[in-house]
Parts: C-alpha cells; sequence; structure tokens
C-alpha cells in the first residue's frame, strides 16, 4: 500500500508552501506522486527517486577520473583540508536545513574558516540595506489577510516562486480580502514585460539600472516634492498615479527581488525601497519583503545571527572574534582577489554561479562539494560528498521568505544509507577534534 | 620624529592584515618588540618579522613616530587601523581599510588603495596618490555614524559608495567617482573634481557635496536654487547650487529647513 | 556529577529567611542537599568572606527567538570592537554587545550567576525559531510566553465573553509552542497596528474586532486563573513609553482589583507588570517629562495582588525590541535610526529600533532615575524584580551596576550630580530625596526568590533548601566588609567566583568550565475537551493561516531537554 503524507514543506523556493501530499512506496523508498506543488517543486521530490543518485563520496584521481571512498575517507580528507588551509572558504546552504547549518557553523569556527551562504551572490544586498536602515515587513499571511495594494518591484513570481500570487498575494482571499484579487490593485514595476507584469493593474515599465532614481520620485512625491516630468523612463503623471493608490492602500505590501539586487548600486537600491516604505507608514501600512530564492535560503541567515551575529560573510580567521564585512568577507570577492587557499562548496553549485576567474582561483585549491547532486561544482571538485535531499530525505527547520520557520518533514528514507548534511558536518568537527589531540 | 621602516621581504601567500602596523603600536619599542607584533594571514599569526624587514627605531610616542613601508604592499589590509598621531608613508600599493576609525595624524599612499580606506575616519588626513576603490571614507557596515572629521584626499579615481553616512570632515578627490557619493549623509563635505556616473546625494539629510565634472543622471530629489560663486580646494568657480534629498526627512534649525547641498560646477 | 561542599559562605535566602548567615550549601546529584547527605569525597569550595545566594531567576529578558535575532542581524556595528575576545576551552565565539549571541547570553548570565531566564516574547507562530534558540543558549534554563494580547482567537472569544473557549485555546497554544505563560503585550493596539494604529488608552476599541484594552486584560486574568497557570498573566500595558502615561499604568492596574490568584505554584499575584520604568511617566511633552514612579509605586504597594519588574534604564547605546509595534514606529519618529518591524499574521508584531540612552540627555537621565525609584519605593521586594528589560532599557549584563546603585546612594548620587542637567533632573525625579540602600536579602529578593514564586517555579529555583536544583552563585563580596568603592559591588556580581548549575560548576571567576545539559521548561495544562475550540483551530488555519496546522507545533526535537509543568484542570 502507497501511504500519502500531507503537510509537507517543498524544498523549492522561498514560497516554502508546506501543503505538500507526497504520495510514497509501500517500502518509504521511493516518491510515486505529488500533489498541490508547482512544476518544479514537483520535480524536486522526483529527483530524489531517480536512479543514478550518487551514494558514496568520490575523490579525484590524478588521471582526473573520480574514485569511490568511504564517508570515514572522505570525512578525514575534509577534516584534514579544514585543519590544513590558511583561510577555507565554506559557502553554499542554498539548499539545506538549519540543522546542517548549524553543524556547520560549529565546523567553520573549529576551522578557523570563512562562513557564507549564496545570499552573498543574491539578496545579500538586501542584508546591507536592512543594516544600513532596517526592515519593515510581515509575514506572508498578513499579505493574504490584509493587503489591498501589491507591489512587485524587479521581481518575477509568476517564474520563479510559481505559488507565491496564489498563496499569498495576489489571489488569495483572507480575513479583510474576502474579495481576493478583485479586491487589490496590484503594480509591477520592472523593465521587462513579464508574466507578473502581465496581471498587474499597473506597469511601469522602469529604464534598466535606474530603479534607485525611481524611488527617490517616489520618496520626493510623498514628501509634497515637486519631480521632473520624466524619470528612469516613467512619466511624471504615472508616478504620481502609482503613489497616489500606495497612499490610500489599507495594506500595502512591496515585494522585490533580484532586479534591486543585481544591477548598480545593489543595496542602496533595497536601501531606498525600505525608505521609501518608512514614508508610506506616515500615511497608512506599508510592508516590504525580499522575495527570497531558495525554501532555506532565510535559515543561514536567521541560524547564524543567533550564532555569531551575522547573517553571512562570517570571517573567523581570528577565532576568537569574527568579522563580517561583505565587499571583504564576501565569497566572490574572496575567490576573485584569491584570499582563500581551500572551498567547501555545500548545498550550492558555485562552479555554475561564481565568475570564470574566481572559480580559477578556488581551483588551485583544495575544492570539496557537498551535495546530493551531480553539478558543475560536483565535477571540477578534489571531492565529492553525497548528502540527503532536505525535504525530502531528511526533515528539520527551514526558514520561509518572511522568516517563518517551518518544520518540514522526510518523505523518504535517505537513499543508499547516505548521511545528511547534519551529520556529515558533526562527523567532520569530531574528526578534526580527533586530529586536534592528535597533534 | 624617528622613523621605522618597514620592507616586504616575504610576501605572503595570501593576503596579511597589519593592523598593529601603527605609530601607536610602534611607539616606545624596540626594533625587536616591533618585530613581535602579531599580523594575520587567515588564520595563521605570525610576528611581523616574518614577513617584514624592520630598520629604524620608533619614537617615544605615536606623534614622534613615522612609519615607511617599501616593497609590495598591496595586498597588507589594515595599516594605520585606528592611529591616533604620528606618519605613516607607504611608498606603493596598499590594500584595504587604510587608515581605517584613524582619529589622527598623517597616512600618505603613494599608490592605489582598495575598499574601505578611511572607514568611519574620526580626525587625521589620509592622502593617495593613486586611485581609491569602493566605499573610501564610508561608515562601517550598518553604521549611522560614518566618517565624522579629518580630511581623505585622493588624486585619482574612486569607485561607489564615497562618504556613504558621512557625519563630517572633509573627502576631495580629484579625479572621478561612478555612483553614490555621501549617500545617507548628515554632514560633511564631499568634493569631487572629474565626473560622477550618478546617485549624488541620495537619501541625504544633511552636508555638502561639491561635483566639479559632470553628473550624468541627477536624483529627481534634488532642486535647483540658484546659482552661486563659492571658492573650493584653491579653485574658484560659479556652482549651480541644488537642494535634497527632497524625498527625505530634514532636521529644522531656527524654523528654517535644513537640506543637503550639491553644488554643480557650471 | 560532583559533590560540593560551600563552606562558610555568607548565606541569604529569602525562602528560608536565612539573612547572611555564616553557613554551608551542600550539592549532591544535581540538587541542594542537607550538608550531612554529602559523602566525604565531597569537594570543599572555602566561601569564607564570599555571599553565597541560590541561582539568579530572571523573569523577564529578551534573549531568543525572531525579533531578538532580527535585533542581531540588524546591527552589525553592535559587534564591531565591542565583542570580547573568546576565551576558555568550551566556549564558543562571544558577539554582541546590545543583543549579544546565544552562546553570549548564556555565558554572561552563568558567569551573574544566573540559572534561569524567561524569554519575555515568543510569537507563536515563530515559537519553532524561539526554542532553536534557547537550544542553543548554554547552561541556563529557559522558558518563553507565548505572546496573546492581539490574537483572533482570543479576541474573539474574549469580545463575547467565552472563558472557558479561550482558555481551551490558550491551553492548546501553550502546548503548541511549548509556552509558559499568557504574556500580553499593548493589548488591541498591536492589532490595530495591522493598520498602522495603535490603542493609547485601555478603552480605545480595536478595530473590526470591536473590544477594548480593558476587556482584554480582564478576560485574559480569568482564563489565566481559570487555567490555574503557575505564572499570572504579564502585561506590558497600553501606552508604553509617552510621557503622562502613569495614568494608564494605574487604570490598567485597577483591573486587577477584586481578582485573587487560583494557582498550586504558590504565586500570589494575578498581574505582573512587567518594565514599569516605561510607564511611569508624567508630563504631558518631553520638555515637562517627569517621574510617576512613587504615584505607581503607592498603588502597587497596597495591591498584594500584583507583581512588577524594574526595566530599568542604564544609560547604554542598546537595541530596543517589543511585540509593541506601533511603539517602535513611534520611536523611529524619534531617533530616526534604523527600524525593522515584523507584523505576525492573526497574532502579534513585533519592532526593533537601536537606541542610545545618552549620559547628557535628561530624558533619558529621568527614565535611569525612575526605574530606581520604583525599587526605591517599593515595600514589598518579594513582588518587585530586577530587570532591564534587556536589551529594551539597557543589556542585561548591567543588571551588576543597578545592584550597586541600589545598594549605594553614594555611587547614584555620583552619576546624578554629573549629569550635564543635573539639576533639571533632579526636580523632574525623586530620587536625590531617597536614602534607602538594599540590602544583600533584598537583592536576593528581587532576583531570586520573588521572580521564582511569581513564575510558579519557587518548586525548583530561587532557592538553597534542600531539594532545590543544584543552582548556586557565589559572589566575591563580604557583607560584614563592604568595599569602600562601590564599584567593587558591580565587580562582583558580574564575575560571580563560582557558579553551579545542577550540581556543576559551570564558571569560576567568569571563566566558563563546562555547559552541563540545559532545560526547556513548559506548561502543558490539560483542559476539557472542547470540539469547538478544536473547529475554530482547524478553519482559522484553513483559511487565514500561510502555514499548515500540522507544521505549526514545535516539534520535541527542537527542545531536546524538556521539563513539562503538568495541570490538569479537568480533575
Amino acid at each position: 500500500m502507497a501511504k500519502v503524507i500531507t503537510g509537507v514543506g517543498c524544498p523549492y523556493c522561498g514560497a516554502s508552501c508546506d501543503d505538500i501530499e507526497v504520495t510514497v512506496s509501500d517500502d518509504g523508498t521511493k516518491v510515486l506522486e505529488v500533489k498541490n506543488a508547482c512544476a518544479i517543486g514537483n520535480q524536486v521530490f522526483h529527483h530524489a527517486s531517480t536512479p543514478g543518485r550518487i551514494t558514496s563520496p568520490r575523490l579525484r584521481q590524478p588521471d582526473g577520473t573520480y574514485k569511490e571512498i568511504s564517508y570515514e575517507e572522505a570525512i578525514d580528507r575534509a577534516a584534514r583540508i579544514l585543519v590544513n588551509a590558511k583561510k577555507p572558504l565554506i559557502y553554499g546552504f542554498g539548499s539545506t536545513n538549519c540543522e546542517g547549518m548549524s553543524a556547520a557553523g560549529r565546523v567553520a569556527e573549529k576551522a578557523g574558516a570563512v562562513l557564507d551562504n549564496c545570499a552573498s551572490i543574491c539578496h545579500g544586498s538586501s542584508f546591507l540595506a536592512i543594516f544600513d536602515n532596517g526592515y519593515p515587513s510581515c509575514t506572508l499571511g498578513e499579505v493574504k489577510n490584509r493587503a489591498d495594494v501589491i507591489v512587485y518591484w524587479a521581481s518575477n513570481p509568476a517564474h520563479a516562486h510559481p505559488r507565491h500570487m496564489s498563496r499569498y498575494s495576489i489571489f488569495p482571499r483572507g480575513f479583510f480580502t474576502g474579495k481576493g484579487h478583485m479586491g487589490r490593485k496590484i503594480i509591477c514595476i520592472d523593465p521587462r514585460v513579464t508574466d507578473t507584469a502581465r496581471v498587474a493593474d499597473i506597469h511601469l515599465q522602469v529604464q534598466q539600472g535606474h530603479d534607485y532614481e525611481l524611488f527617490n520620485a517616489f520618496r520626493t512625491v510623498l514628501h509634497g516634492g515637486d519631480i521632473p516630468d520624466m524619470v528612469a523612463g516613467i512619466p511624471k503623471e504615472k508616478i504620481l498615479e502609482a503613489a497616489g493608490i500606495m497612499k490610500k492602500a489599507r495594506f500595502g505590501t512591496v515585494f522585490y527581488g533580484m532586479g534591486l539586487c543585481h544591477s548598480d548600486g545593489r543595496n542602496h537600491n533595497v536601501d531606498i525601497a525600505i525608505s521609501m516604505t518608512r514614508d508610506l507608514n506616515e500615511f497608512t501600512k506599508w510592508t516590504i519583503m525580499a522575495m527570497r530564492g531558495h525554501y532555506n535560503i532565510a535559515g543561514p541567515g536567521v541560524v547564524w545571527s543567533w550564532q555569531f551575529g551575522f547573517p553571512y560573510c562570517i570571517d573567523m580567521t581570528k577565532r576568537d572574534l569574527v568579522h563580517m564585512n561583505p565587499g571583504e568577507t564576501s565569497s566572490v570577492d574572496l575567490a576573485m582577489r584569491d584570499e582563500v587557499d581551500a572551498f567547501v562548496n555545500i548545498g550550492t553549485d558555485a562552479g555554475a554561479h561564481f565568475p570564470i576567474p574566481a572559480v580559477q582561483h578556488l581551483k588551485k585549491h583544495p575544492w570539496i562539494t557537498i551535495d546530493p547532486n551531480i553539478c558543475m561544482a560536483s565535477e571540477i571538485s578534489d571531492l565529492h560528498i553525497p548528502v540527503a535531499v532536505v525535504g525530502v530525505e531528511t526533515g528539520g527547520v527551514v526558514y520561509r521568505m518572511d522568516n517563518v520557520p517551518i518544520q518540514f518533514k522526510k518523505v523518504v528514507e535517505p537513499a543508499g544509507g547516505i548521511l545528511t548534511d547534519e551529520e556529515l558536518f558533526d562527523k567532520i568537527y569530531e574528526r578534526m577534534c580527533e586530529l586536534d589531540q592528535e597533534a | 620624529m624617528k622613523t621605522v621602516t618597514l620592507t616586504m621581504k616575504n610576501k605572503p601567500e595570501l593576503i596579511l592584515e597589519c593592523n598593529n602596523v601603527t605609530p601607536d603600536a610602534f611607539a616606545g619599542k624596540s626594533l625587536a618588540d616591533i618585530g613581535r607584533l602579531e599580523v594575520y594571514e587567515g588564520k595563521f599569526r605570525a610576528p611581523l618579522a616574518d614577513y617584514f624587514e624592520i630598520a629604524g627605531e620608533a619614537g617615544e610616542t605615536a606623534a614622534d613616530t613615522r612609519i615607511v613601508m617599501k616593497g609590495d604592499c598591496k595586498r597588507v589590509k589594515r595599516i594605520g587601523q585606528k592611529m591616533t598621531a604620528g606618519e605613516i608613508e607607504i611608498e606603493g600599493d596598499a590594500d584595504m581599510y587604510i587608515g581605517g576609525w584613524m582619529e589622527g595624524g598623517r597616512i600618505h599612499v603613494k599608490g592605489n588603495v582598495d575598499a574601505f580606506c578611511g572607514m568611519a575616519m574620526k580626525g587625521g588626513e589620509l592622502l593617495v596618490d593613486g586611485d581609491a576603490g569602493n566605499y573610501l571614507g564610508a561608515a562601517y557596515r550598518g553604521d549611522w555614524r560614518g566618517m565624522q572629521g579629518g580630511l581623505i584626499r585622493v588624486k585619482g579615481n574612486t569607485g561607489n559608495d564615497t562618504a556613504t553616512f558621512i557625519n563630517g570632515g572633509t573627502i576631495i578627490v580629484e579625479g572621478n567617482a561612478f555612483i553614490h557619493v555621501s549617500t545617507h549623509g548628515e554632514g560633511g563635505t564631499v568634493v569631487i573634481k572629474g565626473d560622477v556616473e550618478g546617485r549624488v546625494g541620495g537619501q541625504m539629510v544633511k552636508g555638502d557635496v561639491y561635483v566639479f565634472g559632470n553628473i550624468q543622471y541627477m536624483l529627481p530629489g534634488f532642486k535647483y536654487m540658484e546659482d552661486v560663486e563659492k571658492e573650493i580646494d584653491g579653485t574658484k568657480a560659479t556652482f549651480a547650487h541644488y537642494i535634497g534629498d527632497l524625498g527625505e526627512r530634514h532636521p529644522t534649525s531656527r524654523g528654517q529647513t535644513v537640506y543637503a547641498n550639491l553644488y554643480v560646477k557650471a | 556529577m560532583g559533590e560540593y561542599l560551600i563552606k562558610n559562605g555568607f548565606v541569604f535566602d529569602p525562602v528560608q529567611g536565612i539573612n547572611g548567615d555564616k553557613s554551608d550549601v551542600a550539592l549532591k546529584d544535581g540538587k541542594i542537599v542537607e550538608t550531612t547527605a554529602l559523602s566525604s569525597g565531597a569537594t570543599v569550595i572555602d566561601a569564607s568572606g564570599m555571599t553565597v545566594m541560590a541561582g539568579g531567576v530572571d523573569i523577564h529578558s529578551h534573549v531568543a527567538g525572531a525579533k531578538v535575532d532580527v535585533g542581531r542581524l540588524l546591527r552589525p556595528e553592535d559587534k564591531l570592537f565591542k565583542s570580547p575576545k573568546k576565551t576558555g576551552k568550551v566556549s564558543r565565539v562571544e558577539m554582541g554587545y546590545s543583543v549579544p549571541t546565544t552562546f553570549k547570553t548564556g555565558y554572561d548570565y552563568t558567569r551573574m550567576g544566573y540559572s534561569f531566564v524567561m524569554e519575555a516574547a515568543m510569537p507563536p507562530l515563530e515559537a519553532p525559531h524561539t526554542h532553536e534558540e534557547m537550544r542553543d543558549t548554554p547552561i541556563i534554563d529557559m522558558a518563553a510566553m507565548p505572546v496573546y494580547g492581539n490574537n483572533w482567537f482570543m479576541l474573539e472569544y474574549l469580545k463575547n465573553g467565552e472563558i472557558e473557549n479561550n482558555a481551551a485555546y490558550s491551553a492548546w497554544l501553550m502546548t503548541a509552542t511549548k509556552g509558559f505563560a499568557i504574556k500580553v503585550v499593548n493589548p488591541g493596539g498591536t492589532e490595530a497596528w495591522g493598520w498602522g494604529l495603535n490603542c493609547t488608552t485601555i478603552h480605545d476599541p480595536v478595530p473590526y474586532f470591536d473590544i477594548t484594552p480593558a476587556e482584554i486584560i480582564k478576560g485574559l486574568i480569568e482564563t489565566n486563573e481559570y487555567l490555574r497557570l503557575p505564572h499570572s498573566i504579564h502585561l506590558h500595558p497600553n501606552n508604553l513609553g509617552n510621557p503622562g502615561n502613569y495614568e494608564t499604568t494605574l487604570e490598567t492596574l485597577r483591573l486587577a482589583e477584586g481578582y485573587s490568584p487560583k494557582s498550586d505554584f504558590g504565586r500570589e499575584q494575578v498581574l505582573h507588570n512587567t518594565h514599569l520604568q516605561f510607564h511611569s511617566y508624567g508630563g504631558d511633552s518631553w520638555g515637562n517629562f517627569e517621574s510617576k514612579a512613587k504615584e505607581v509605586m503607592d498603588y502597587v504597594n497596597q495591591q498584594k495582588n500584583l507583581t512588577i519588574d524594574l526595566g530599568c534604564v542604564t544609560l547604554d547605546e542598546t537595541t530596543t525590541m517589543t511585540a509593541d509595534g506601533p511603539f517602535e514606529h513611534h520611536l523611529n519618529g524619534l531617533n530616526h535610526l534604523k527600524w525593522a518591524n515584523t507584523d505576525v499574521e492573526l497574532e502579534t508584531a513585533a519592532g526593533v529600533v537601536p537606541y542610545v540612552y545618552g549620559k547628557n540627555v535628561k530624558v533619558c537621565d529621568i527614565q535611569w532615575a525612575i526605574g530606581l525609584e520604583i525599587a526605591l519605593f517599593a515595600k514589598d521586594m518579594m513582588r518587585t524584580f530586577l530587570t532591564t528589560d534587556h536589551p529594551n532599557a539597557g543589556p542585561f549584563f548591567r543588571y551588576p551596576r543597578i545592584i550597586k546603585w541600589l545598594m549605594s546612594k553614594q555611587s547614584r548620587d555620583e552619576l546624578l550630580h554629573s549629569f550635564k542637567w543635573a539639576d533639571r533632573v533632579i526636580a523632574a525625579t525623586n530620587l536625590e530625596s531617597i536614602d534607602r540602600e538594599m540590602t544583600f536579602n533584598e537583592i536576593a529578593q528581587m532576583t531570586r526568590a520573588g521572580p521564582a514564586k511569581a513564575l510558579g517555579i519557587a518548586h525548583m529555583y530561587g532557592s538553597l533548601k534542600p531539594g532545590m536544583n543544584g543552582n548556586v552563585a557565589v559572589y566575591n563580596i563580604n557583607p560584614e566588609h563592604m568595599p569602600a568603592d562601590p564599584d567593587e559591588i558591580e565587580k562582583a556580581f558580574l564575575r560571580a567566583a563560582y557558579v553551579f548549575k545542577d550540581g556543576v560548576m559551570v564558571s569560576r571567576d567568569g571563566e566558563i568550565l563546562a555547559t552541563p545539559p540545559k532545560l526547556a521548561l513548559w506548561v502543558n495544562a490539560k483542559v476539557p475537551e472542547n470540539a469547538q475550540v478544536r473547529r475554530d483551530i482547524y478553519e482559522k488555519f484553513r483559511k487565514y493561516y500561510s502555514v499548515n496546522l500540522e507544521n505549526y507545533p514545535v516539534r520535541d526535537e527542537l527542545a531536546p531537554n524538556q521539563r513539562v509543568i503538568e495541570l490538569d484542570i479537568t480533575a
């Protein structure tokens, strides 16, 4: 008898939907059917049951091929690399649970490493803005229950967060929003005519790279000032119209995405969005939220803040103090400047995401990839250690894009007895302690 | 004034962090003691003498101590961090945080420096003959107390985020700046003698910015007032005077709203 | 686990009426025992010339959970050049100043001789986060209070006068969140903040829900007594931080008149008013801002069914954080620093703003004086507890400094007269005219026996009676030879000479020696089966929450060492 597991969390995007129903085989090893998830989420569950999963650590041979080795040997090698490096970098955590992040934090502290997560190349600029200017936000249920104006700025949930609009923002009927979509005004600000822009009531097609000027114009209008006839490619009347709708909202939310974080000025684009949100609170209630990418990419920011005081770019090389300054202690900057001499890629794919010169620098030194899958990073690593797929083969706490913790479930047993991230890092830690004793 | 000369003899494999290279740390110490000061290469602590040839003599006080850095210091960070007096001369390039949190004295870099130099500076003088990187004279992450006092002069260009959260002091960039000058500023003076691409004075509350060249993209929150004559750093000229950022809060003083001033040379 | 005999110290245990007598305290199997129960192998600790107390109990401190972590994340500058270097072998790195990491929190409380800390506000939806952080806070036992005062279930039940239903829901929520007590923050006002509004008096109706803060408070007292919970309701009243708010406070406290405690855990109060300092303000503007500590304490002193904690301002740069969302927005408008806010669906909100209590800012100095006056006007120190509402009025590691100010008129007068606007501060406060100096026994009441009793955990904490948890602090200060320099008092209480937790020596002279397992306490109240409430929970989750009901209750893995306090009101 196949069994159905309900209330399953989806390990795909930052919407972290936890209403998935998964049917698994009688022996609890295979995912048979997935309901409620979007197409991509659905695929993540099935992927875990794909034949050909790597179930054993692999060590690069002098001839360039991989040889299967035991976990014990892999753990010993990883521990030695971390102990011996002058400045190891442990980066990733796009796809793991908080338990794994916490265990990795302990390893990084022991190793005197730099600990960083994918926010570094993603919403890290949001952190910089939060450091400088705060973050007036809310949980997603607040949006569902109260919001009558939604702004999607530089984000395209129709593709990146497929169920975001239906679960939380545009379409759901909440307590004070019984009319659902009919009761809401949607403003989309994006240089492209995205599928999100197509469902919006107003689309402001901002000139690419000039969001900061447009925010500045909104703020100037909100403060009662005059603006030029055209700002960032948007006519003054359109700005006044949108600002008027925003001021008259009962409850509004700005959801912003990579368009702000990945264009010039990065954190400042987010920073001024935060300022605008604060300005709007002089008139009515407004909140802002980063459209975080992965299902638990908010996790490392949460966990490491309580452990180390910083969400990312955590330089522990001084051992008795922690230093953080993105631009210096951020992974890509460290790699580009050739400042590290060992690299652990965990739950992400730096091989695919980092600039080529950064990868070239990192490749001069030992490179370990910890990931359930074969990816570009695993294929250029010196050591690949497979782990269980979080959300499918192991549960744990994840933080949704609004920093709400969701307790994820395991639906099937880990393939071939592979370890979880937490187990692996705990074993590496133990091995490092042993090496300490031996020394 | 007495001089200690540090000459790079063993270049670090990665980078070197030398927050102990200040007149304050050197003053009153023998060369041997100076050589024992700790520096970091990654997680490895080592004595300064492992990397540098150390010669000369330190003064009794910081004010009486001058440090000359020779050889390739392009990958040496934090020289002159928190220094309160004395002098440092770096004959070539240096890395990040040169003169960070500096309170007094003088640093002269004859080459280029990287990012975060003069961070949250309180006093003293930082002179860079070449280019500076991003975040010149900016605040540390999250701090609303950026540069408080002192003078930074860069003869070349800077990157972005010059003078973020500046509260006081003066920054003069003789070349160009990229974007974000005096963002969130609440005081101080920034002079850019070349061009700026844009975002000058965004979210600025108070303070002055002078641009001698072009601003390619002017922020909509700045409003033209009138043309004024000004003498700035030895140059007398007519400037178009703007006030802003009109999208930001502004304090009042004696019943008048205080704005940030942006002067663009006509 | 070793045996210890702490010999010849000056022992202060208000519960046993031991007031500075030279005596011995024995530890065995994690508990306090009679000295006769020790074997000959017990390690002897020479405490002669030192002060011995039970481990400290903090009734209200923001140390773990979502908004605390926002405070950490928001403030890198709170770490820069302000964190101590890691020392010792077992310690994790200790980062942060006003909002320390979980590790630093556990170590610093331990160094001060504390063994139990109550996390002051746990948003139920984010309870797993609070528990994750409590798990990562070493050594000290903890519990957390779920925030109720703006919860939609509660607003609807109380609007209809359904105490039984509200109690059934509250019991469910307490269990689901592994929570300890009913925390109420700006009742009604935080729900109003959902629309950018507030309730600044106890008679302002809550938008849409059409109930007043006064009705909420009375309804929650009734709910709490119906459930016979160990602790009373724990209230942060409306109108916090505003000039003239003492009238709101007095009106709020009067709501408790006529209620008496119903609990088997020994408490005598039905309402705990937290951080009273923030609620004892006179004047009608910051210009004529003044202390109303006396007026408020005159009332509190008469009412045996009230307890309070101080919320002392310590004149530090700190980080304010509260479920009082509208207050943080208001504060941001005053100081223009960064502002974080999180409204939590159906339940509560939270805001975080850094704040600099300047030593030469008149208002800050008056706030400082008010905090001390509340203690010094108090008649019953078993009902008056030392807090800073950490980190709101100051970081918790300033408790020893507050003890110094309370024990030494000289020290507080010196500071008072050093203020730039000393004359105006003196004119707006009573502090200069107060000669009272607290005794060690009174300090022990305010930091151990009193809070343990009010929380309903006096059977485990707050005393050195045999059978109590083996939590002991030995301070290097001699009550018979008080130091001439009051700063020595602060020093002694900041770094206890010896600290024992559950019978293990965990700290010596500030060095952390061991990190034994710590407990998470929570209350499991069994109530009569209530089908309506069950249906209401199911429906609200189906329609309005953004998370699945199945995933809402905190799983046991997040609280690996639980001490469940079982209650059965069906019996």
